[in-house]
């Protein structure tokens, strides 16, 4: 709206839309699925339980990750930031699901 | 408005993040909130909708003599449906409601299985529909529009709307932490100073709910938490819902129809029987899978009374010999029952009236966070532009766009809600398509509004459309005195009590409505405080 903003300021602002709605949802959901078989392995929580749980929770995941996203110092930050925890929750469902 | 930048610090980017998540998402959750407040009042919205309907108010018919002149009425009607929905009279409803899902034929080819949804309001008495009765949707359609939306499939609107719910979640945190002074601005007001005043009204109304608001806004999300996040139960089950809804055990499974048919049992012991199970609890919903084939399945589902936990129990028969199959939802996990209260506390079928009315309120004020949260920006942004606005006589197009969209809005929809009851009273009673004609009529209205705002959106406009809008809504009881025995002048003497309170709800919010246009008027012809800006008195004044 304000006239003379920068095209890098737009991109990067775009940027973190991206991340927060696609990123934050992709975190939120490895989130839950990692957790649902955490509960199940190592709360002992029968099968529905857990996945209930970790449901019930997932939406909290996707509202930090939003928060995360647009409080980082820079898009770069942000994004790197749901790239580690996203890759990290994807190996401990890979690892926890494969078993 | 401020920008995003390095090293600012929490409270100001958070601040970025709440104007922003919040204007991207403000019109479709005014829409929201105005229908989900009215669906907590959805049985007596239907209730006064259907004035045919008032003379069995007073009578009482038991679970089992309802139920049994529906099965009745089913068998005679429709008794080769996929399905029956059965819901039986209780205390805020003296009618029972039926759905069935008629056969498919060649035409349904690519629709829905909604598009199959017939549905029929018996009087309980004689358990046929009342003769010369109006068709409705009622408070059905505005409770459907709160999470389908309308004119589109519903899973659309159902994403549509998780995806604005869940950046509400952010705003009202992001507006959280960057509320410095959170106690102590809940008791402050500045009236008549512009956007001080836009910002305490905005305060006062998301603070004074704040807890309603978060609680409203999570479990709204929670009530369809598998279409939205699908991914424990692929993670555990491989994707295999059937699976976990079997173990979740809450429901009874869906079957195909066999080849065999076979009429149905008598209704009359599968309901004592579950009664005496629930040691006298009423049952509240049947659903009868398949009727009159030989796997047919009734579900009978408790009544969940002051329970908060909407998940209530279930006994399943078969349905061709009445042999109970299973028991469903008496000892739930924790979680499941975590999610019953979440789903429970966001429907409020629980709360008795004063509670019911406490809903209703908090829902008015988050309607009214939303729109005073977008009348902000609109009059901030102004405000921040007003040079550039002052020199070349122009508003830059996004704040016109923002100000024609609240104005169509904030204004709009309370005359698409007053069309809606105008169009109840007045459409000829055997008109074709009757409910259909209804919904019309609200978007019909809703639409003109809207465009008139896109056309000009000013201070004038906002008072025209605030102003149709209170002469809808106030207009909305003496309609109902003209066309029915039913009116305030026998219903505040006499009763029933849910009549009079559906008209004097209307005619007060019709009277608040009226309150603004005045207001606005007023202040319009106030001389300008010396020294304050131009553009500090109110949105949409320069592009008048």
């Amino acid at each position: 709206m304000k006239h003379g903003i920068p095209a890098s300021y737009r991109i990067a602002v775009a940027s973190r839309a991206v991340a927060a709605i696609l990123g934050g949802y992709g975190v939120a959901a490895l989130a839950t699925g990692c957790l649902s078989l955490a509960l199940v392995r190592w709360a002992g929580m029968a099968r529905a339980e857990a996945v209930m749980t970790a449901t019930l929770l997932s939406f909290a995941w996707f509202a930090l990750a939003a928060i995360w996203v647009f409080a980082a110092d820079s898009a770069w930050r942000a994004w790197s930031g749901l790239i580690v925890s996203g890759a990290v929750l994807a190996l401990g469902w890979a690892t926890l699901g494969g078993a | 408005m401020t920008m995003l930048r390095k090293g600012q610090g929490l409270r100001q980017s958070m601040a970025w993040l709440h104007t922003w998540s919040g204007l991207l998402v403000c019109w479709v959750l005014f829409l929201v909130f105005c229908s989900g407040t009215a669906s907590y009042v959805k049985d007596e919205i239907s209730l006064w909708m259907r004035p045919e309907l008032h003379a069995s108010l007073n009578e009482k018919t038991s679970p089992a003599q309802a139920a049994s002149r529906a099965y009745a009425y089913l068998q005679r009607e429709a008794p080769h449906a996929e399905r029956w929905f059965l819901s039986l009279p209780d205390a805020r409803n003296p009618a029972i409601s039926l759905f069935w899902v008629r056969p498919a034929t060649s035409e349904d080819a690519g629709k829905p299985a909604l598009a199959r949804l017939v549905s029929r309001t018996l009087d309980p008495a004689s358990g046929a529909p009342i003769p010369g009765a109006r068709e409705t949707r009622g408070g059905e359609f505005l409770y459907r529009l709160h999470f389908d939306l309308h004119y589109m499939p519903a899973v659309w609107g159902r994403w549509i709307i998780g995806f604005c719910t869940m950046y509400m979640l952010v705003a009202i945190i992001s507006g959280v932490i960057t509320h410095r002074r959170i106690f102590a601005d809940f008791f402050t007001f500045r009236t008549r100073r512009g956007q001080r005043s836009w910002l305490d009204a905005h305060n006062a109304v998301a603070v004074l709910a704040l807890p309603f608001h978060l609680m409203i806004t999570y479990t709204g999300l929670v009530t369809l938490l598998f279409l939205y996040m699908p991914w424990g139960i692929q993670a555990v089950y491989h994707g295999d819902e059937k699976a976990f809804n079997a173990e979740l055990a809450t429901r009874a499974p869906r079957v195909k129809p066999s080849k065999e048919s076979a009429p149905l049992a008598p209704i009359e012991p599968m309901l004592t029987q579950a009664v005496t199970h629930w040691q006298g609890m009423p049952p509240q919903r049947i659903t009868v899978d398949q009727p009159n084939r030989a796997n047919a399945v009734v579900s009978i589902t408790r009544d969940a009374g002051r329970n908060i936990n909407t998940a209530a129990p279930t006994m399943v028969f078969a349905g061709a010999t009445g042999a109970l199959q299973a028991s469903l939802g008496d000892a739930q996990g924790p979680a499941n029952v975590t999610r019953g209260t979440m789903v429970g506390l966001h429907v409020a079928h629980f709360a008795p009236p004063l509670l019911r009315a406490l809903f209703f309120a908090s829902g008015l004020a988050g309607a009214l966070m939303v729109a005073t949260g977008a009348l902000l920006w609109a009059v901030k942004t102004r405000q921040s532009h007003a040079r550039i606005i002052a020199q070349t006589g122009r508003t830059p197009f996004g704040l016109r766009l923002v100000e024609a969209l609240n104005l169509g809005a904030i204004a709009g929809l309370p005359i698409a809600f007053g069309a809606y009851f105008w169009a109840n009273r007045l459409l000829p009673i055997d008109l074709a398509q009757r409910p259909d004609a209804e919904i019309q009529a609200f978007f019909g209205a809703w639409a003109l509004a809207a465009l008139l705002a896109q056309w000009r959106p000013t201070r004038a406009m906002w008072r025209v459309l605030l102003a149709a809008g209170a002469v809808l809504l106030v207009g909305v009881p003496v309609l109902n005195a003209l066309t029915t025995s039913t009116h305030l002048g026998v219903t505040l003497v006499r009763g029933p009590v849910v009549l009079a309170g559906f008209d004097l709800t209307v005619l007060a919010l019709g009277i608040a409505l009226g309150a603004a246009a005045w207001m606005l008027g007023k202040h319009a012809a106030a001389p300008v405080r010396a020294g304050a800006p131009r553009a500090m008195r109110s949105a949409g004044e320069v592009s008048q």
